[in-house]
Order: structure tokens, then C-alpha cells, then sequence
């Protein structure tokens, strides 16, 4: 188990996502080494879902390319296996409750344990209902990682509080995808979490360009991308390791050039 | 357990953005519940402008054919705008306004739901965006082109089946990107807490009313009260004042498509399997990996791969049944009752009349059964023509 914290030491995270599986998971695997070779700090893998509510156009098409490939929640678990002894950094799964309800939520999180995956988001499940995956995160330690939105408001303290790995600020409202313009005052949110916790920050939902992230970064402990890195993905499919690479290594360095 | 639930069902999954918009969403509706200047607005709404309360109807004709229990129809398709679907938009719609919000936004399977909220933000003068999925915007065009008559804007949903899961995944992602001035008039008795539960409370209506008419007529309580049920509102409707009458079978008609035993079918209750999906607990046909099954029906309304948490609770606990009902069956139930009764009732009540004519020859005459005629059938005449091999322009 790596602790998500690691990826925060003594820099700003860069935290990239990829849908598991587009456009198969061979090139999941070479993209994910490609990440960490360019100085990704953290890698979400999105376990595709057939309906996932919480994703813009460009995910919900990578789901579904993925799924329509044959891409099984098993067939992920054993990718993750093989690649992680060649992996130092955390890496975290990305994806809907039902996926893992589905799974039988135990013995997903004990699968978790087994092939080295440190952490797990789950968009559809808030505050509210995390007793559906805390008790089983907590019984094989997996990192639990909360978000929190513009529309949080007075959630934000009480969510801060309790979270663990880091705290995933959705930077506006809507869908994840490409926005030119992020207006919400991440400087608040990230204080308001501050005043109650450790927990590092990173801010996610829009991010596309070393410029945005650079400057999410000075707010906060780090910036997510996802879209950004799906389009580039579904433009190239099986060739799109080394413009993956290129694009990763702009956006780590946007990062880590902003000081602690 | 969190808030919102019917036995292990319900609860509330969705992204945090929308958190607080539910939490507002119920604050505001313990209050207005109870507010007596609300109650009479809906009722007066209810009575003047929707022509409640509709009729509840002793179908001589199809009894005597029948030749069992005694046949009444609640007549919810001679409700404003053909459906029951009007109870719950303008429930939903009026405490919208009183939560300061200018727009509605819904989903809709056949348009029944969608043209309700249209007319409703119409007559309350507020905005409305309906999402409907491509597939049915084309098995309902009459339904889409009425929509846009009374001023809605209509998405058609091409992710997905294209049908009414997707709207609803379509109608979240909208919701979520604009809270402030937005309400989303969630159309059955599903989605995250509080949805199941305003929904079914407008609903109630049915059942308070089959109630008190029944007992006017026959002196006595109904033996069987037999609904359709694809999310569940035209049924949680006609079963909610009867559930702690033990003695009054209540019986919920799925939609089988094909057969329960083909692929093409929409039974959530012969086939799914415990789930959580569109911010509830409950049952949903899916694969292995939880991931949600394409699911089929000739009826839009019912064509939906998960059902309502407190159906799901009213399975576990026996007090209704569930049973399955192919396209073969609803078709000719459609035509029976066009032909027997004159009266034309919507593909997804006939459902419920498929049952009824399985059902009432089995039982003596001094029984009755109740069925909901959850709305009129004119927008599927050309569906069901094609089905019987005709073809007629829309």
C-alpha cells in the first residue's frame, strides 16, 4: 500500500485519469508506464460504467468504447496486477457504486489489497452513504477519497474533516470535461477545508491546459485531468502513447514548477 | 442507514454537487407538505384545472364477458393531459415556484411525463427542457411535436439505449450543471431521497380517491388493486392508501417485452437483482459487473432497467406482487378494452388490463378488482399499428 499522500511530498500533484480499457487495455497498460515516465504524480483508473452519471461526453464515450471491447471489471483487476510491481507512485480506482456493488463490494476492495491499488473514488456515493464503502475500505486499507463542489458550502468542513488520501475539489458545476474558463473561488474552498484538516487538495473537473493547472496549483495542493487526456486517447486509440507522453510531461511540469 | 429509506431500498447516491440541492429540495417540502395555503393551491389545481377527481368506472361490459370479479377502471387517462403524470408535475411544479426556482427540467419515456411538466411551467409561467431519448422521440413524435407546443424545448438523448434511462442520466447531468434557478421534476417514484417519497405523496391521490369512490359504490374495499409499474408512480399511486389494508392484494405488471426469458424485456423484478444506480438502492437488470443492462419494452413509460425503492421494499416484505406482462399481451389488452369498453387506455396501462384479463375470470363475481388506466392510449395508435403490421402516418 502506498499511502495517496506520497503523491503530494514535497511538490504539487499532477493527477491524471484514463478510462481502463480504451482503446484496449494493452494500451492502458504502455500509457499508464508512459504517465509515470513523464512525472505523473498519481493515476486514477476509470473502471468503465454503463451509464456514468457524473461524466461529460468525452468520458461516457471512452466507457462505452471500453465496454464494447470486452473490458470486464476482472480483466482490469488482472492489468493492474501485472503492471504494479513496475509502478511506484499511487494509483486509485475511478468509478460508479454500482460497479462495485455489482462486484460484491468485499471482495472488490479485497481484490483491491491484492493487486495494489492504494485508493477509490466514487462520484455517486456522498457523505450521506459512505458507510457502503467505508467499513470495507477501512477493513483492507484503501483510501476513501471525498469531493467536494462549488455547491458544498457548509459540507465542506464536515467532509474535510473525515477525508482521507486527498480531497478532490470539483473546480465548477456541471459534468467532468473541458472548460475555458473555471470561476469558482477554489482559494475558499481549499481554506475552508484547511481550517479543519491536513488533508492535501487538489483540484479537478475542466483542467485542459498547463496554464489552468499551474494556476490550480497555486490555490491548491494539485490539479486532475481527465478529459484532456481521454480526447487525446480517443483521437490517436493504439497510437496514442507518445502524444499521451508529451502532453503529460507539459502538464507535470506546469505542476511542479509552482513551489510548495 | 441514511435518510429515504423503504426497508434496505432508497437512500441517496449521487455526486456531491447536488447534495444540497436534495437536502433544499426536502427542507422545502416538509414545509410546504403541511402548509395548508399550499394544499389548497394543488387542490384547487387538482379540481379545476387537472378535472379531479377523475372517475372510477365499473366496466360492465368487460366484467360480464369476463365472467369473474367485478371490473372498475380508474380512469387517471381522462386526467388534463392523458395521464396521471399531471399529479406529480403539478405537485412538483408548484413547489418549485415556491422555492423561488424560474425552470424545470425533466425526463420522459413516452412524453407523458414531459408533456405533463410542459403544461404545468406553462400554466405557472416557467422555463422547461425535457430530455427524451432519440429512440422514443421517435415512437412518441406526437408527444414531442405537443411538448414544443406548449413551449418546452426538447433534447433528444442519443447516449446509451437512447431511451428513458438514458433521459434520466441526461436530465442529472443538466441538473448538475445548473442548480440555482433549476428544479428537476423527477417523473416516478425513484431517483435519490426525497424524489420517491414527494412523488408518491402526489400520486396518493389515486388511492385516496379509488378509496372513498369504491366504498360509495360497493360499500367495501377492493380485493385487488392491479397497476402498471416501469419506475413505479401510477402504481405507488393506486397501492398507498391500501398497503395497511392487508386484505387488498395489490399487484404491480412489469413490462416483459419479448418474454422474461428472452433479452428483450424490461422485468426489473423476474429479472434484475439488488443494485444502486440513479441515486437509489433498489432493483435493476444488470450484467455481472453491475453494469446496467439494455433494456426493451413497445412501451417507452415502462422501459426502464430499475424500479422504485419502495416497490422494491413492497416485494421483500410480500405485501405486493410483481408479475410480468410480454408486448404480445399489452397489445391485445389495448385492443380488448378499445373494443370492449370504448375506451382506447395507453400501452403501459395495458399492462395492467393484460393481468385483469388473466386474473378476473379466476375469482368469483363478488369480487372486484380495481385497474389503474394510467392514461390514454391516442399517442400509441400509430405504434401499435405498426406493431399489427399497418402503416399510418403519425
Amino acid at each position: 500500500m502506498i499511502k495517496l499522500r506520497t503523491a503530494f511530498e514535497n511538490k504539487k500533484a499532477f493527477i491524471a485519469f484514463l478510462t481502463a480499457g480504451d482503446p484496449d487495455l494493452e494500451t492502458t497498460e504502455k500509457l499508464i508506464y508512459e504517465m509515470v515516465k513523464n512525472g505523473v504524480d498519481l493515476i486514477e483508473i476509470g473502471i468503465p460504467f454503463s451509464d456514468p452519471i457524473a461524466e461529460g461526453v468525452v468520458i461516457q464515450e471512452a466507457d462505452i468504447r471500453s465496454l464494447a471491447n470486452g473490458t470486464t471489471t476482472e480483466k482490469i483487476f488482472d492489468m493492474v496486477e501485472k503492471i504494479r510491481p513496475n509502478v511506484k507512485i499511487p494509483l486509485v480506482f475511478m468509478t460508479y457504486m454500482n460497479v462495485l456493488f455489482g462486484y460484491g463490494t468485499d471482495k472488490f476492495m479485497s481484490r483491491c489489497k491484492d493487486i495494489g491499488i492504494d485508493g477509490i473514488i466514487v462520484p455517486d456515493v456522498p457523505y450521506e452513504e459512505k458507510d457502503e464503502l467505508l467499513p470495507y475500505c477501512h477493513k483492507y486499507g484503501i483510501e476513501l477519497v471525498s469531493l467536494v463542489a462549488p455547491t458544498s458550502h457548509d459540507r465542506i468542513t464536515k467532509i474535510a474533516k473525515d477525508a482521507e488520501g486527498f480531497l478532490y475539489v470539483v473546480s465548477s458545476l456541471g459534468v467532468t470535461g473541458v472548460r475555458s474558463e473555471i470561476k469558482t473561488d477554489i482559494n475558499e474552498i481549499v481554506s475552508l477545508a484547511k481550517s479543519v484538516s491536513d488533508i492535501p487538495c487538489a483540484v479537478g473537473f475542466g483542467i485542459s491546459t498547463p496554464e489552468q493547472a499551474e494556476k490550480m496549483c497555486s490555490n491548491a495542493d494539485g490539479a486532475i485531468v481527465g478529459s484532456a487526456i481521454v480526447k487525446i486517447i480517443a483521437k490517436y486509440g493504439k497510437d496514442s502513447v507518445k502524444p499521451v507522453g508529451e502532453y503529460v510531461k507539459s502538464m507535470a511540469d506546469a505542476c511542479h514548477s509552482v513551489s510548495v | 442507514m441514511s435518510k429515504g429509506r423503504f426497508g434496505i431500498h432508497g437512500g441517496q447516491y449521487i455526486p456531491e454537487t447536488l447534495m444540497n440541492a436534495v437536502n433544499e429540495l426536502e427542507q422545502a417540502y416538509n414545509f410546504y407538505k403541511d402548509d395548508p395555503q399550499f394544499n389548497k393551491e394543488l387542490d384547487e389545481l387538482f379540481r379545476e384545472y387537472t378535472g379531479r377527481p377523475s372517475l372510477l368506472y365499473y366496466a360492465e361490459k368487460m366484467t360480464k364477458d369476463l365472467g369473474g370479479a367485478k371490473i372498475y377502471l380508474k380512469r387517471e387517462d381522462l386526467n388534463h393531459t392523458g395521464s396521471h403524470k399531471i399529479n406529480n408535475a403539478l405537485g412538483q411544479a408548484l413547489l418549485a415556484k415556491k422555492m423561488g426556482k424560474t425552470r424545470l427540467i425533466a425526463e420522459t419515456g413516452a412524453g407523458q411525463h414531459g408533456v405533463a411538466t410542459a403544461t404545468v411551467a406553462a400554466l405557472l409561467g416557467m422555463e422547461c427542457e425535457v430530455f427524451m431519448g432519440k429512440v422514443d422521440t421517435e415512437r412518441q413524435a406526437l408527444n414531442v411535436y405537443r411538448m414544443e407546443l406548449l413551449g418546452a424545448k426538447v433534447h433528444p438523448v442519443t447516449s446509451g439505449t437512447m431511451t428513458l434511462k438514458d433521459a434520466v442520466n441526461e436530465t442529472f447531468r443538466e441538473w448538475v450543471s445548473r442548480i440555482d434557478d433549476t428544479h428537476y421534476v423527477l417523473g416516478s417514484v425513484m431517483g435519490p431521497h426525497p424524489f420517491p417519497t414527494i412523488v408518491r405523496d402526489f400520486q396518493s391521490v389515486i388511492s385516496k380517491e379509488i378509496k372513498s369512490q369504491i366504498l360509495e359504490k360497493e360499500g367495501r374495499l377492493p380485493d385487488a388493486v392491479i397497476a402498471c409499474v416501469g419506475g413505479g408512480s401510477n402504481a405507488m399511486g393506486a397501492f398507498y392508501n391500501f398497503i395497511e389494508d392487508k386484505d387488498v392484494q395489490l399487484i404491480g405488471c412489469e413490462a416483459a417485452g419479448l418474454g422474461v426469458d428472452n433479452p428483450k424485456n424490461a422485468a426489473t423484478m423476474a429479472n434484475g437483482r439488488l443494485g444502486i444506480f440513479h441515486g437509489m438502492k433498489s432493483y435493476f437488470c444488470q450484467d455481472e459487473f453491475g453494469q446496467i443492462a439494455p433494456v426493451y419494452s413497445i412501451s417507452a413509460g415502462l422501459d426502464y432497467p430499475g424500479i422504485g425503492p419502495e416497490h422494491a421494499n413492497l416485494k421483500d416484505t410480500g405485501r405486493a406482487k410483481y408479475v410480468p406482462i410480454t408486448d404480445e399481451e399489452a397489445v391485445n389488452a389495448f385492443e380488448y378494452l378499445s373494443r370492449t369498453e370504448g375506451i382506447i387506455p395507453a400501452i403501459e396501462s395495458s399492462h395492467a388490463v393484460a393481468y385483469a384479463l388473466k386474473l378476473a375470470p379466476t375469482m368469483p363475481k363478488d369480487k372486484i378488482i380495481v385497474i389503474n388506466i394510467s392514461g390514454r392510449g391516442d399517442k400509441d395508435v400509430a405504434a401499435i399499428a405498426r406493431y399489427r403490421g399497418v402503416d399510418i402516418h403519425d
